[in-house]
């Protein structure tokens, strides 16, 4: 159980995080998910999403939101990690290491441009 | 899967799309008793007896994308590798509990690996559903020390604000790794 003491801290540091200005993410709702079925997860989804995690917080990203889905039958070409940015279409990236996470971040996310390797034709 | 932490994470994938509102993960490592247990267990929708036994086959599955469903038969064959056993309990309507158990020092026993990556992802990614994760380790000489984590009191603070504000992301990492780091410092996986 967290002690009182950390609450205390996360009511601080949650009143600081409504107060700070942020980095905005690419223009309009911008959606992360990652895929973690059983393939996923033994190929290393779970360091691609530590990886975008790790990117949201060092790169102090406001308004990203990050959820899962399950196997969508390409097991080969996992870690599969979309991003939908606005109304923009789905992108699809396939063999998506913790590096390669990186990059889609900072590049599509952050940058609204997608990259041109790891897209998935889908 | 190179990690106990990792099967957990799957293991929990399907307590998910149980439509579970609550799921517990337990990890318990004593080492007086040469024991490991891991299991998790929730609220979802259960299964039938037939069901129950078919999970344990690996051409069983209820994704319409492939016509394999790994994850539990493997677990089942990591634990009884390490001398361990498995086991499901599950009712429909109620929910299921999986447990694993391995024998701690068994050479083939995989590593427990990173615990607080496993939750801290559940955590982020299922924002609506209750998270409790407990992690004990009894030592040699029968010391325990214990990591209990409910997110109840986590969640009454945040209120509407999202986990994956940077700020509350670094805050929510910093306390899982942490309270489990205190403890892993205990065993040599």
């Amino acid at each position: 159980m967290p002690a009182i003491k950390s609450l205390e801290e996360l009511k601080r540091v949650r009143e600081e995080a409504l107060q700070k200005k942020k980095v905005k993410a690419a223009a309009g709702n911008v959606q992360v998910i990652v895929a973690m079925g059983t393939c996923g997860i033994a190929a290393g989804a779970r360091d691609t999403m530590k990886s975008v995690l790790s990117y949201i917080e060092t790169h102090n990203l406001s308004d990203v939101s990050v959820t899962q889905t399950g196997c969508i039958g390409l097991c080969e070409q996992e870690p599969i990690l979309q991003v939908v940015v606005g109304e923009q279409p789905k992108v699809v990236y396939g063999k998506v290491t913790a590096q390669v996470a990186e990059q889609i971040m900072k590049q599509h996310v952050q940058n609204g441009t997608p990259l041109k390797d790891h897209v998935l034709p889908i | 899967m190179r990690e106990i932490a990792l099967h957990l994470l799957d293991i929990a994938e399907n307590s998910v799309a149980a439509q579970s509102h609550n799921i517990r993960i337990a990890v318990y490592e004593n080492l007086q008793s040469d024991l490991l247990s891991a299991s998790v267990t929730d609220d979802g929708r259960g299964m039938d007896e037939k069901t129950a036994q078919r999970v344990l086959d690996p051409f069983y599955t209820t994704r319409t994308t492939r016509k394999v469903g790994l994850g539990i038969p493997l677990l089942k064959l990591a634990a009884e590798m390490s001398d361990g056993g498995f086991s499901l309990v599950t009712k429909p309507g109620k929910g299921t509990k999986v447990e694993a158990t391995f024998r701690h020092s068994h050479i083939d026993r995989m590593p427990l690996g990173d615990l607080a990556a496993t939750f801290l992802s559940l955590l982020v990614s299922y924002p609506h559903i209750h998270w409790v994760f407990i992690y004990q380790v009894i030592d040699k000489d029968g010391l325990s020390n214990e990591f209990n984590f409910d997110d109840v009191e986590l969640k009454t603070v945040l209120g509407d604000t999202s986990m994956t504000e940077p700020e509350i992301l670094k805050f929510v990492r910093g306390m899982l790794e942490e309270g489990i780091g205190a403890l892993a410092l205990q065993t040599v996986n």
